[in-house]
């Protein structure tokens, strides 16, 4: 008898990522059905045939070791900062998603996004980095070279710029540091600064977070000089904040302005927000029926197929249709948590756990902003955005997570239940 | 060690219940958005996808007495616009004005609509002839917010002869926009403008209808019928009125082109207003849908001011026609009675301290009483009542006759009359020292400080012809209000008397007397107004009534510049005699009348 190498499948993840795909395509198609008919109207089609090579690529990678990936990961890394540099240099905009100069284009060919190539290696690298330590880091200092492999990409993405994949490197960054063991304190240390950035325009925040900021100081007892340094940067940017807000363009200023009450301006900064929430709004409970959302048809809703096509979902499928798309993105991303658990070694497990919140602050972004809970920046929703770039990078990491599920401990009924 | 299962299941729990957190944060926020606050974005989405064309609703019909019809609503079009913003509702227009006749003032003052009523289809065109909208038609898909639908246009079928008292009806403006009055109306809409059309626009207005179109983000029409039950334009109850349209024409065409003054015709019981025209009159019809520009001019550059209601806006001395009030003054305050005759019999004229006051027949009416005086007219005679009477009373029972008051008619713009308030009005307006009791004399006459309207002498010459009281002159037909108000305090002997008098006037020894109808028994009173404008060119007048002793009918004519009261008189008599006795009594028309022997007098 032969014996073969079973690769057991992670059939609940699977099953998971196919129907939100399924899902998508059904909303992207949906989002084309408009009374005039506008680019998204093919859309659906094409997001077929990319959901088609994501399979199958998601099936090779799924055959690849887990060891193969780790040793890959180096070159892949450096691959993708050559790539992400040739994008400033000669890439291409007027991208569907958002208007940055993140394409790369070859004899008119656009062949993708390497921003979303990025998102992968960055957690593979990180993993790699993180997975050798045999203890945890215990400051600041010792962070210094995870905290490297995230600048030098977000560096060279948010020149392009792409405020939206900025953030997303930023929340892997610090949920990566949480699964390696990171202490949330040192973690809250470490976002402190950027945080009084934030309250510094109201002295009362401010000066409630900085009481909050020493109360953590004196109970976690990081290095002395860290410490300090720490409530010095602090107070530095309560200083700055005012001063760089005087600093920024006047639009920028504005879109900032527009995001904290988008009223202000409902025709031209404001309106895709307002309309988004206009749409979703007016969806109640069951919605206005797929594919017959007024909003949407009648071109009220920007973006419909790409930024905002959660909006279609509200408009079209109600609380009902919102409530059981959150339902799916929330199965996945536990599984996702599951399979990390799971994993064998600290580089598995970190793959897992930085690809699902990957998808988390994506998740949280796209939809936060179609109910104007966030500012708008561009990022898509994971397998239900229109574009082939981030469909293939999705599934590709399901790829990787059904490998390490099926390399992981336990089965399906393991003695780590969680 | 970190990885420990231990370690990674401690922080997955973590991890897992973070998630949990945040997804029911966010499935909150989605209750908050979809379910609490619905009816709010469902009502912003409907007022996105849907615009509201309005369907005007047809004005109410306009009856006479005999349900002929004065005002309609014939078929017709109206061109509007949807769009998003000023500056694409301003190029599309300029693309349309290279299909059909538009100017960059109908652009521009479309473009002030728009800004009124944003989301309101933009009227272009609110009575668009024939052929526009079949240039329009065929060109539709080039203009995506293009609306064209039948609009009810106003039509006159007896245009100038009934514009007097009908009006007419145009857009509103935007200062009429900005009262609180028309808080209910937009930009764009019809409204009356004058007349009848003015002063009953709440009955006559209807309840516009609404469709609903559905637009796009860039406000293009997607889908026409459909998107919501449409409410049908509910039509405004009619009015009837109390016109007699055949005598309305017949008047008109009495005063022709030739003619200009005014002239009203009452019932004297109800007080209601038989005939009512202004000469020269101006075609309401072509006011309807914008007034053409040359036409607005040259009504407005008219010397003879056809948009001026000679009947309710024009002030002329009444002069004799006056000599009744005096008269009744002088009986209700026991003065005189029908037969006192005056200390001064008339020799042409009377000298009041150092001055001459002229009668109007130097050759003089020797001595003769009240109700020959009348009938003649005599000057001297009212010279000497007057003063009889003295100012203070003239003044007090003139208040009391109501010649300082409107008479109340409906319609809008009805000016208050002149006449002095009290002594203290010379006192103002000469200062304490600058004027004499020869006011007295000039009153009494009906002449100085005493201007009326016609339709104001026509309600005190009712009272004359009934028992003393008058009604307010009405033009719509009202059932429920037929209060009349004393105005002349006589006994019926001495109203009797007065008509007699009257009737005299109109008989071979009065001053009208070929103004006499066959078989119908006139009274009235001529008069001779000194016109302040041209000292050769008289202002004519008569108010009179028929039958003397039943009167069915009060007619008040005044003539610009008609010279002598005479001519008024037989305006008057035309007028009476057609409605007593019908169109097909009257073979011969005006102009063989006119054209009569000029009495050689003239006549006050």
């Amino acid at each position: 008898m032969m014996r073969r190498r079973v690769v057991t499948a992670d059939l609940p993840l699977i099953g998971v990522a196919l129907a939100l795909s399924l899902f998508g395509i059904a909303m992207v198609y949906s989002a084309g059905q408009t009374d005039v008919p506008t680019i998204a109207g093919r859309a659906w089609m094409s997001q077929i045939r990319w959901l088609i090579v994501a399979l199958v690529a998601a099936f090779f990678v799924s055959r690849a070791s887990v060891r193969l990936i780790e040793w890959l990961t180096w070159p892949a890394f450096l691959f993708t900062i050559a790539l992400l540099v040739i994008t400033l240099l000669f890439g291409t905009g007027a991208g569907t998603a958002a208007s940055v100069k993140g394409w790369l284009t070859i004899g008119g060919v656009r062949l993708g996004q390497p921003a979303e190539l990025a998102k992968i290696t960055v957690v593979l690298m990180l993993a790699r980095i993180l997975g050798e330590r045999r203890e945890p880091p215990r400051s600041i200092l010792e962070l210094w070279k995870p905290a490297l492999i995230v600048l030098i990409p977000w560096v060279l993405i948010m020149a392009q710029p792409d405020l939206g994949t900025g953030i997303a490197f930023v929340g892997i960054f610090f949920a990566m540091l949480y699964w390696s063991g990171v202490p949330w304190p040192l973690l809250v240390l470490i976002a402190s600064p950027a945080v009084s950035l934030l309250l510094a325009f109201n002295t009362t925040y401010w000066g409630a977070w900085f009481l909050l900021l020493i109360a953590l100081v004196v109970k976690y007892r990081p290095y002395l000089v860290e410490g300090v340094g720490l409530m010095l940067a602090n107070v530095a940017m309560g200083v700055v904040a005012p001063l760089l807000w005087e600093r920024l363009a006047p639009y920028q200023r504005h879109r900032l302005l527009v995001f904290l009450d988008p009223s202000i301006d409902p025709r031209a900064s404001g309106w895709h927000v307002i309309q988004s929430q206009v749409a979703i709004g007016s969806g109640g409970w069951l919605g206005k029926g797929w594919t017959e959302g007024t909003q949407k048809r009648l071109a009220f809703l920007p973006a419909q197929h790409t930024d905002f096509i959660y909006a279609v979902v509200g408009e079209e499928l109600g609380f009902i249709g919102v409530t059981v798309t959150l339902a799916l993105f929330l199965f996945l991303l536990l599984r996702v948590i599951r399979v990390a658990a799971r994993a064998n070694d600290g580089f598995s497990s970190l793959v897992a756990f930085g690809l699902a919140s990957s998808w988390l602050v994506h998740i949280v972004v796209n939809i936060g902003m179609t109910l104007n809970l966030m500012p708008i920046t561009g990022i898509p929703l994971p397998f239900f955005s229109y574009g082939g770039s981030f469909l293939l990078a999705s599934w590709l990491s399901i790829g990787i997570l059904v490998r390490i599920s099926s390399e992981g401990r336990g089965g399906r009924f393991g003695e780590l239940a969680i | 060690m970190s990885f420990h299962p231990n370690d990674l299941a401690r922080r997955a729990r973590g991890a897992s219940w973070m998630l949990v957190l945040l997804f029911v944060v966010l499935l909150g926020a989605f209750f908050r958005t979809q379910v609490l606050r619905n009816s709010e974005y469902a009502l912003k989405s409907e007022s996105n996808r849907l615009r509201e064309v309005p369907l005007p609703a047809p004005r109410g019909i306009i009856y006479d007495r005999n349900e002929q019809i004065i005002a309609e609503n014939v078929p017709g079009y109206s061109v509007s616009m949807l769009s998003p913003a000023p500056d694409s509702l301003r190029a599309s227009l300029r693309r349309l004005s290279k299909l059909i006749p538009l100017s960059t003032d109908q652009i521009e003052s479309s473009v002030r609509r728009f800004s009124r009523a944003p989301t309101r289809p933009t009227v272009v065109l609110s009575d668009a002839p024939f052929d526009v909208i079949s240039v329009l038609e065929e060109h539709r898909v080039e203009f995506p917010g293009l609306i064209i639908q039948s609009a009810p246009k106003r039509y006159y079928p007896d245009g100038e002869a009934v514009a007097s008292f009908v009006g007419y009806t145009g857009e509103i403006t935007e200062t009429e926009l900005s009262q609180s009055e028309f808080e209910s109306y937009k930009a764009g809409q019809q409204i009356g403008k004058g007349g009848l059309e003015k002063q009953y626009e709440k009955q006559l207005r209807g309840q516009e209808g609404v469709r609903f179109v559905e637009v796009d983000a860039r406000g293009r029409v997607v889908r026409e019928a459909g998107a919501r039950q449409d409410l049908l334009p509910l039509a405004a109850p009619s009015l009837h009125t109390n016109i007699d349209l055949d005598l309305q024409r017949y008047a008109a065409s009495l005063f022709g082109d030739s003619l200009q003054g005014g002239v009203i015709a009452l019932d004297p019981i109800s007080g209601g207003v038989l005939a009512l025209h202004s000469a020269p009159s101006f075609d309401p019809n072509r006011f309807i849908g914008g007034i053409p520009a040359e036409y607005w001019k040259q009504l407005n550059t008219d010397p003879r001011r056809p948009l001026y209601n000679k009947v309710i806006q024009g002030r002329y001395p009444p002069a004799s026609t006056f000599k009744l009030a005096t008269a009744a003054l002088a009986l209700s305050d026991k003065v005189a009675t029908l037969d006192t005759h005056m200390p001064q019999a008339c020799t042409g004229g009377y000298q009041f301290g150092n001055r001459y006051f002229r009668c109007w027949d130097r050759k003089g009416h020797g001595d003769i009483s009240l109700a020959r005086a009348l009938e003649v007219s005599c000057d001297t005679y009212f010279y000497q009542l007057g003063l009889k009477l003295g100012l203070t009373r003239l003044i007090a029972g003139g208040v009391r006759l109501g010649f300082d008051k409107r008479s109340g008619i409906d319609l809008p713009g009805e000016v208050i009359p002149i006449y002095p308030y009290g002594e203290d009005y010379y006192n103002k307006r000469y200062g304490p020292r600058g004027w004499s009791s020869a006011v007295t004399l000039n009153l009494a006459i009906g002449q100085g400080e005493n201007d009326q309207t016609v339709v104001n002498m026509a309600r005190f010459y009712t009272a004359l012809a009934t028992d003393g009281l008058a009604a307010r002159p009405e033009i719509a037909r009202n059932d429920d209000d037929r209060s009349r108000t004393r105005v002349v305090q006589l006994s019926d002997r001495e109203l009797k008397g007065l008509r007699n008098a009257m009737k005299n006037v109109v008989s071979e020894r009065g001053t009208a007397a070929s103004a006499r109808i066959q078989d119908i028994v006139l009274a009235g009173k001529t008069g001779t107004a000194q016109n302040a404008h041209d000292a050769t060119r008289d202002h004519a007048w008569f108010v009179g009534f028929a039958p003397a002793d039943d009167p069915k009918i009060v007619v008040s004519v005044m003539l610009e510049f008609g010279e002598h009261g005479y001519y008024a008189a037989r305006v008057a008599s035309k007028i009476i005699e057609r409605y007593l006795k019908g169109p097909q009594a009257l073979a011969s028309g005006m102009p063989t009348a006119l054209a009569g022997p000029a009495p050689s007098d003239t006549v006050r």
